[in-house]
């Protein structure tokens, strides 16, 4: 596995933004852990849309993450940013898990509006509980490392990258697995899947559970990296139809491509409010816009195309 | 019929779709090595038949015993695992794969049972033995070619090819020579068969070509309206008065309107 080039050069992008993450200011720092944190939701979609199908409600294992660390530090008081991490893995995964058995009998739009159906129970949930949260949200504590409490956002930065790296590379080992590569192949013919001997519906579900692992794992980064979660930017149907925009932006190429991708958007954002504060959304749609229109296979294709004429000469 | 015990014994099966009979107590004893073609009009009953083997429709009644284990129930993909594949009468292949990632893909899933399939589809043992796969049905030369610029006839072997790479015992082939040109059609089924009997595979083929029929089988199963109206050698099959009236004689006047 490590012979594998793309993993060569996710680790290798670990170390160096670990190190680079000592020097840079604060607030670039800030841009890369929510880039980061959001690249693992966006390396989840991937994993489905390889297969052809494409979740318009991730913002539900992205919210339940985000909310099981909130509710983990507002009740039980705990801090320890593995243990948040860890709950909020099981919880989102658990949950995709059941919810697998259900969507993983659906296709194409079907597939996407059923997610979303899902992310917006949650949502009306969230903003009628008083006991969670209401339209506010909850404020998230400092996180601490084995009863560590560091000062700043260092420790938490590191932790991101490294969580970040590790889950790339067990992405790329499964696309690499025979299960992992029954991609084109289930969207070509399901039938003759079944009759080489496989179950369509169990390779989806297990991509499905894969995908919603790491959404809850990015929402709980999201959650620890901000210091707040609320339901309008984090399980709201805008919050999903992000994470599908970030996923295009970076095109499923490879799954260097979320972390790239991801962090583009956040720069891209924080420019474009910056430039025209009652309009930023204008730039980000154009800018999804052009992606489709002229690069299809999103940023990943420049990446592809500047290592391809690098090698040639 | 000779004393081996039979691998397949079908007993009794019955399908209806509304009023349409499409199978109404079908029995076979299958022994193994045999090579039986399927015969009948269209409507007869044989793709039924063949789909309530693989387990694509459920009987409405009767059992199918393969080696001893009772099949009615079974999924598709349970039905291949336990020893017998099909092919397919338009060809079932993944069309934007290249052929190599067909017959690749369908091995790596027949090699992995289990959490193999974590395994790296990607590897040694496999490549090698998907290229003598291709070797073995000469489809070497279309190697890397994407699926949907081949022929019919080049299909046709891939489809097959993708069947037998889980190593069946049985094997179903629904009109393999179907759409393929008349010149093809001989060349085709030598490698089919050749291979096949190399293997000592029991093959059940759906066919309409009596010629293809003559030339390749050992024994001949007649359907009409879902029912098993003549099981005999070729010769006396073809020779059979019921065949000819509705099997061929049908054919012929089909035919004939269809000008």
């Amino acid at each position: 596995m490590l012979k594998d080039r793309t993993v060569q050069v996710v680790f290798a992008g670990m170390l160096a933004s670990i190190v680079l993450g000592y020097f840079i200011p604060d607030w670039v720092m800030n841009q890369l852990m929510f880039g980061f944190s959001r690249a693992l939701a966006v390396l989840g979609l991937m994993v489905l849309w390889r297969t052809g199908l494409v979740s318009f409600g991730h913002a539900f294992y992205y919210g339940l993450g985000a909310y099981a660390v909130a509710l983990l530090d507002i009740y039980l008081g705990v801090s320890d940013a593995f243990v948040r991490l860890a709950a909020a893995v099981v919880v989102a995964g658990g949950v995709g898990w059941l919810a697998g058995f259900i969507l993983r009998n659906y296709r194409d739009i079907f597939f996407a509006m059923l997610s979303l159906a899902l992310s917006m129970v949650l949502y009306g949930i969230l903003v009628k509980t008083e006991a969670l949260g209401s339209t506010d949200g909850f404020a998230v504590s400092v996180p601490t490392f084995f009863g560590y409490k560091p000062e700043g956002k260092y420790a938490l930065f590191v932790l991101i990258c490294v969580v970040g790296a590790f889950s790339a590379a067990g992405v790329q080992f499964y696309l690499n697995s025979t299960l992992g590569k029954l991609t084109t192949a289930i969207r070509d013919n399901e039938v003759r899947v079944e009759y080489l001997g496989y179950s369509v519906a169990q390779a989806i579900h297990v991509k499905y559970v894969i995908s919603t692992c790491l959404t809850g794992a990015a929402g709980a980064m999201t959650a620890m990296a901000l210091g707040q979660v609320d339901p309008d930017s984090m399980v709201n149907w805008t919050a999903s139809g992000e994470l599908v925009f970030v996923t295009i932006l970076s095109g499923p190429g490879s799954v260097i491509a979320p972390f790239i991708g991801s962090t583009v958007f956040e720069l891209l954002r924080t420019y474009a409010f910056e430039l025209v504060p009652h309009a930023w959304q204008l730039i980000v749609g154009g800018t999804l816009l052009t992606i489709i229109l002229f690069l299809p296979g999103g940023v990943w294709s420049l990446v592809e195309r500047f290592m391809g004429t690098g090698k040639k000469t | 019929m000779n004393a081996t015990h039979p691998i397949l014994t079908v007993k009794g099966l019955e399908k209806s779709f509304g009023a349409v009979t499409a199978a109404s107590d079908v029995n076979l004893d299958v022994v193994p090595g045999e090579i039986i073609g399927i015969i009948g009009a269209n409507g007869a009953g044989k793709t039924t038949f063949v789909n309530m083997v693989t387990g694509y429709l459920q009987p409405d009644a009767g059992s199918i015993q393969f080696e001893g284990r009772e099949l009615v129930g079974f999924a598709p993909r349970d039905v291949t695992q336990a020893g017998i594949s099909r092919s397919f009468q338009v060809s079932q292949v993944f069309s934007t794969l290249s052929v190599y990632e067909n017959v690749l893909t369908a091995l790596a899933i027949a090699r992995s049972p289990g959490l193999d399939m974590l395994k790296p589809m990607l590897r040694p043992d496999l490549e090698a033995r998907c290229d003598e796969v291709l070797a073995r049905y000469q489809i070497t030369d279309y190697r890397d070619h994407t699926v949907s610029t081949l022929s019919q006839g080049v299909r046709k072997l891939l489809d097959i090819a993708m069947a037998v790479v889980s190593e069946p015992r049985i094997l179903l082939l629904d009109e393999p020579t179907s759409g393929v040109s008349v010149e093809e059609k001989f060349d085709l089924m030598d490698i089919v068969i050749g291979a096949l009997r190399e293997d000592n595979v029991t093959v059940l083929f759906i066919e309409h070509d009596m010629e293809i029929v003559e030339r390749y089988v050992s024994r001949v199963v007649a359907f009409y309206q879902g029912k098993i109206i003549c099981d005999e050698t070729p010769a006396q099959a073809l020779a059979d008065p019921a065949v000819q009236e509705y099997v061929i004689g049908i054919r012929a006047d089909a035919q004939a309107e269809g000008g």
